[in-house]
């Protein structure tokens, strides 16, 4: 597999005496080279593997979800489980899915975008992926555990989170290594961007999957730590008779809420930030023409990713928090449709006068782009205290963030693989399969989601097993939805699988006009991605703009 | 590329359509909108609503608008070449940060109005005190010290059990009916002080136009005042997740003239007086002891 | 920043494959593992040693590989670089680790309490729950929890703490000084000066040891006594928790240095346990002010 046309490794002396065992040719071969991981390409791998692993466990809990919701009255599970299903559903998809997903994806991609042979920490890349299936194993097993799995919901507030029997210190403890790793993993990404750059390659040179991905580090750095410490003060408030969140001994439970959106609220942009990114490259290459506004697009990315840190108590509205606080908050959320809306803005103006078609990854940018839209709209809608009154708890918001996360971040990643996959593989995939994979899931997301908006609106709360009868139809609109959704999604793995063993070969650049250092490589890309750095020629042709 | 949107056309489509409070039939499929409800807040909070979705749906015309216009007359397949130079261009991009900007104002001017409104719970004529704890709701009216609980009611509760076998559509008002509704009088400024015995719970009924958090050891303020012509039976439920019963909590209104109100009150009022067995005893949190009604007009004062 | 006789800056050296990782997650999920057991009372507490051994084992292998392979000359400037912001980041991450608590702290100082004592925007919340509540710092809360019968006393600041705070600080001074004599190449001001700082980390330890046993026996102040304890306790016994890591890396350093592992011009190792002593010295002076005077 491994290819030779590229340049020869760069060995320095000190190569030679002491690494040369495992160097561009030399890959090391069975477990060892996926357990003791050092390659950025291998570490994407198993990031992604991982990540599409907990999309079906994951998605599986929405779909007892979505069973159990199909018409009033409980048939098929117990109250307490539907709950330990809402919260694991929302565990594994954020923590499990979507970040492993991304730090996959910056793992193959950032080396190659900026010119680096690799990251810049290799080991602590190998663990920060390695935490991740002990840490969810911890979390998965909770479902076989005395009292059942955590069941107070993805936001653990206290004080029902405390109520959790054995489960509660696995997951405290399993929240304490998803977050671990997320900081390595950040850590990494910061650091490779900052240090392993080709010469030439200047910031505002990079391509803006990196440049989101470098703020989205920013915000894992600075929020992920204030969620460890929001779940160690609910594990002494548990165990060790801390008050933190009892009004008895002077604590308040809201305390926790606001630590938690500390937290809460950049981990959404987390969720989505390098999805911009992927967008912002696919757009440019079906339109065949550069990105519109690159410059504003990363300042945009900035403000949005400082914003993300003054906004959190938009969850808390209903709460009691004082008056100026509401008030406070309600604008500093709705400013931030401001920089999202220069996003959307030039993304639309890139297609403007563009040479349009439409390749599955386009196709998916495209689904990203109206329905995240829709998802900020309601966004927006929410950000008024006095209508989230009538929203907050309800399946409105439901509706909301998963258009923002299921066609928003799932279909950027899916637009993602599909945009890099045969760069990757040296392969070609079936693109007319994708295509149907791309309609089918665009259906009946929507089916899946858009009623939640009625129900919601109707009046059904959110976090329910149960319901009354006038939500009927709706909910069964949904569940089908739901089921058709996913099982369009096993469209995905077949088609991947597929591509790697019997795709076409694809050339090097795959999309006529795609610009970017990782397609000046030959497909498949070399193990060590740029041995030698790419010369500043290289950098110029293709620089993002 | 019209395909791609058709769903949500239709989706859209039919919201508008349900529009028309004809077309809000009994059918679940009408039930796509918030009510108006039956208070000077609820209302408000309706046009606010309203005011937001129409914007938005006037920004996603044009958004859209120009994204299909592009997808539809810039293709590849049509031979059209890209126009490279339009990479920048400062002034649109300043434009198009100030208009939202603008529009945001526009829809934050009301809602900050509407807010300051609801957050002004001065000056009630009743005061409630609320407790929610798992799973279930105790009222106390503070003035007469009338206090009671309100659980689900018998029959849904017996057909929400796993496998019950009864259909929930032979319930009437499944999940939404309680055994003691709150009863209050039809336009009076109502004090809800609300609290939690337990864990948080919310406390919400839409067509009231309030939801509230219930925390145990804090006090939430919310009120509200029924208008005076909108008698009737108001039902909500308990929205932050409570545990194993959350979905089995619900809310029942039961807005009356002030004279049924008052005849009710006086009913309650003697059928609780000492010797009665009280009701409530359990739920209340530390020091829960009721106030005098002479210590809550000193409350108002002092505020 | 070019030291001539640095290997190539322009090539990277990228690392063998290394088990240490994989042994490092599975030492982790020991001590979770471990500790999930031991909370649950199927267990003692002992549960978490063999995690904490395997970690400790996985410490000394990872560090001999990666200073071996240092010592061979194999990493350059760029690695060098790579290690320094990599160490800078994590503190950085530590720093809004703190910062959950001290939002704790200041949530509960400025907004919850005063609630409940009948200050503010709550005002219901007093006058019916808490009527006899009296809002003021420090607190164990309206329902007097833990202490000694419900009271409690709290530790002085310009008692040990104000030690203490020398103590630290002058560990701050000492670190610097012995950053300036490894740059200089005076050895001997080097281990000497390195040597008193851990001295003094050491010390401060001791000192807060002993602060927690009065605590304990004779103030009535424990974790469990309301939200003045919890912060307390949980401020600074992370605090110290991050004093003896911290001394503990200077004891390796000050190893290294006897056995002349550092040069003027490298010495990442040096910096980087440097810089997390600084960090631990300035959490104090955060936790000094906030927690123990004003
Ligand atoms: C990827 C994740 C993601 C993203 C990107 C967003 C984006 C936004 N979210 Fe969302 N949100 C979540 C994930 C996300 N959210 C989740 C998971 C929850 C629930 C958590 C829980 O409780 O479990 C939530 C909940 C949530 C709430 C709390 C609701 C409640 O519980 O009561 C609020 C309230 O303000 C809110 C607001 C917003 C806003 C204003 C944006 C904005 O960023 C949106 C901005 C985008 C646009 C507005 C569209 C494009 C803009 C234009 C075309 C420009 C012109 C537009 C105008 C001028 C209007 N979100
Ligand atoms: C990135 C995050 C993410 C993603 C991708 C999803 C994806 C989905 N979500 Fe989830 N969801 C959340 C994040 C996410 N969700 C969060 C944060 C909450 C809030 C939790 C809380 O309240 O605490 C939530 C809550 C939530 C609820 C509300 C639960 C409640 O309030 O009680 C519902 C209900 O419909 C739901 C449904 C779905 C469905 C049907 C999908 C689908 O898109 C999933 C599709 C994928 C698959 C189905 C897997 C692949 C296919 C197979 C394995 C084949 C087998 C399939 C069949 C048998 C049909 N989600
Ligand atoms: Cu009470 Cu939910
Ligand atoms: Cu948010």
């Amino acid at each position: 597999m491994a290819e030779h046309t590229h340049a020869p490794a760069a060995t320095s002396p000190a190569h030679a005496v002491h690494a040369v065992h495992d160097e561009h040719d030399h890959r090391p071969h069975g477990w060892r080279r996926w357990v003791y991981a050092t390659n950025h390409k291998d570490i994407g791998t198993m990031y992604l593997v991982f990540a599409g692993l907990m999309f079906l466990i994951g998605g599986s809990f929405a779909m007892v979800i979505r069973a159990e919701l199909f018409e009033p009255g409980m048939q098929l599970v117990d109250p307490q489980f539907f709950n330990s299903m809402t919260t694991m559903h929302a565990l594994f998809m954020i923590f499990g899915a979507v970040m492993p997903a991304w730090t996959g994806l910056a793992n193959w991609l950032i080396p190659m975008q900026i010119g680096a042979p690799d990251m810049a920490l290799p080991r602590l890349n190998n663990l920060s992926f390695w935490i991740l299936p002990f840490a969810f194993t911890l979390l998965f097993s909770t479902l076989f555990v005395p009292g059942g799995a955590p069941a107070g919901g993805w936001t653990l507030y206290a004080p029902l989170m405390v109520q959790t029997g054995d489960a509660f210190p696995m997951t405290i403890f399993a929240i304490h290594m998803m977050g671990a790793s997320s900081i390595l993993g950040a850590i990494n990404v910061i650091v490779t961007i900052m240090n392993m750059r080709a010469k030439g390659m200047g910031l505002l040179r990079m391509p803006l999957f990196v440049w989101t991905w470098f703020i989205t580090a920013f915000l894992l750095i600075a929020a992920m730590p204030v969620l460890a410490g929001a779940v160690t003060m609910l594990l002494t408030d548990h165990y060790f008779g801390t008050t933190f969140f009892t009004a008895t001994g002077g604590g308040d439970p809201i305390m926790f809420q606001h630590i938690f959106w500390f937290f809460g609220h950049p981990e959404v942009y987390i969720l989505i930030l390098p999805a911009f990114g992927v967008v912002s490259e696919i757009i440019p290459t079906f339109s065949r023409k550069p990105l519109f506004g690159y410059e504003t697009m990363v300042y945009a990315t900035a403000s949005i990713g400082f914003l993300s840190f003054i906004v959190w108590a938009h969850h808390m509205f209903v709460t009691g928090i004082p008056l100026a606080g509401q008030l406070f908050f309600m604008l500093s959320t709705m400013l931030i449709a401001v920089p999202t809306g220069v996003k959307v803005f030039n993304w639309t103006a890139t297609m403007y006068k563009g040479s349009l078609s439409f390749e599955p990854p386009m196709l998916f940018a495209l689904g990203f782009l109206f329905m995240f839209t829709i998802g900020g709209f309601s966004g927006l809608m929410l950000a008024l205290v006095p209508a989230d009154y009538e929203y907050h708890g309800t399946y409105f918001v439901v509706a909301h963030f998963h258009y923002v996360l299921v066609p928003g971040a799932i279909f950027a990643i899916i637009g993602a693989v599909y945009y890099w996959l045969p760069k990757w593989s040296g392969k070609m995939y079936d693109m007319r399969l994708a295509t149907w994979h791309f309609w089918l899931s665009t259906v009946f997301v929507n089916v899946l989601f858009f009623p939640q908006h009625f129900l919601g609106l109707a009046g059904m709360p959110r976090r329910i097993p149960d319901y009354a009868v006038q939500f009927t139809d709706w909910n069964m609109v949904s569940s089908i939805g739901g089921f058709a959704f996913g099982l369009s999604q096993l469209l995905f793995p077949y088609i991947v699988l597929k591509c790697l063993r019997s795709g076409e070969p694809a050339t090097g650049r795959v999309w006529e006009s795609a610009h970017g250092l990782e397609w000046e490589l030959p497909s498949p890309a070399p193990y060590h991605s740029w041995g030698e750095p790419p010369s500043e020629a290289l950098i110029a042709r293709g620089a993002a703009h | 590329m019209v395909q791609k949107i058709a769903p949500k056309l239709a989706a859209l489509t039919a919201l508008l359509v349900s529009l028309s409070p004809a077309a809000r039939a009994q059918s679940g499929w009408g039930e796509i909108n918030m009510p108006r409800g039956v208070t000077m807040i609820s209302q408000k909070i309706y046009d606010l609503h309203m005011l937001c979705f129409w914007v938005c749906v006037a920004i996603g015309i044009v958004v859209f608008g120009v994204m299909i216009y592009s997808m539809v007359v810039f293709r590849h397949s049509k031979g059209v070449v890209a126009d490279t130079t339009l990479v920048h261009n400062t002034r649109i991009e300043v434009i198009w940060t100030i208009i939202p900007v603008c529009i945001l104002i526009g829809v934050a001017v009301p809602a900050a109005r509407t807010l300051i409104q609801i957050s002004d719970t001065r000056n009630p004529e009743l005061t409630i005190k609320v407790i929610g704890y798992q799973w279930g709701w105790q009222y106390q009216y503070l003035e007469s010290g009338v206090s009671f609980f309100s659980k689900l009611d018998a029959r849904s509760n017996a057909a929400s059990q796993l496998d019950s076998g009864i259909d929930p559509n032979t319930v009437p008002n499944y999940l939404r009916d309680v055994d003691h509704p709150l009863v209050v009088p039809v336009g009076t400024k109502i004090l809800l002080l609300i609290t939690a015995d337990d864990v948080i719970h919310s406390w919400w009924v839409p067509d009231l136009g309030v939801k509230m958090d219930a925390i145990p050891g804090y006090i939430n303020e919310a009120w509200f005042a029924v208008d005076a012509d909108k008698a009737g039976v108001y039902r909500g439920q308990c929205t932050e997740l409570c545990g194993r019963g959350h979905a089995f909590m619900p809310i029942v209104v039961d807005a009356r003239s002030k004279a049924d109100f008052n005849a009710w009150l006086d009913s309650e009022e003697a059928a609780q007086k000492p010797g009665a067995p009280a009701q409530a005893t359990t739920a209340a949190p530390a020091g829960a002891a009721p106030p005098t009604p002479a210590q809550l007009a000193e409350a108002s004062a002092v505020r | 920043m070019a030291q001539a006789h640095a290997p190539d800056s322009s090539k990277y050296y990228l690392p063998h494959n290394s088990p240490w990782p994989i042994f490092a997650s599975v030492s982790v999920f020991t001590i979770m593992l471990g500790a999930v057991v031991y909370l649950n009372d199927w267990t003692g507490l002992w549960s978490i040693i063999p995690g904490f051994a395997l970690l400790f084992t996985m410490f000394i292998c990872w560090f001999h590989t990666v200073i071996g392979e240092n010592q061979h000359g194999i990493y350059n400037l760029q690695v060098d670089r790579s290690f320094r912001m990599g160490m800078l980041w994590f503190i950085l991450s530590e720093v809004m680790f703190f910062g959950a608590f001290f939002g704790a702290l200041f949530y509960a100082r400025i907004l919850a309490v005063p609630w409940l004592g009948g200050e503010g925007v709550k005002f219901f919340t007093h006058f019916i729950l808490w009527p006899t509540y009296e809002g003021t710092w420090p607190t164990n809360g309206p329902a007097h929890i833990g202490g000694n019968a419900g009271s409690f006393n709290i530790v002085p600041a310009f008692g040990v703490p104000a030690i203490n705070t020398l103590v630290l600080l002058s560990s701050g001074v000492t670190v610097t000084i012995a950053h300036h004599a490894l740059r200089q190449g005076k050895r001997g001001m080097l281990i000497v000066f390195l040597a008193a700082t851990f001295l003094l980390g050491f010390t401060f330890v001791g000192l807060q040891a002993h602060e927690y046993g009065e605590s304990y026996r004779e103030l009535g102040l424990r974790l469990s006594t309301g939200i003045y304890g919890s912060t307390f306790f949980m401020l600074t016994g992370f605090h110290g928790l991050h004093v003896t890591i911290g001394a503990t890396m200077l004891v390796i350093i000050w190893l290294r240095v006897l056995r002349g592992h550092f040069t003027p011009q490298r010495h990442f190792a040096f910096e980087a346990v440097s810089w997390y002593w600084h960090f631990v010295d300035v959490v104090w002076l955060g936790l000094f002010i906030f927690v123990y005077w004003l």
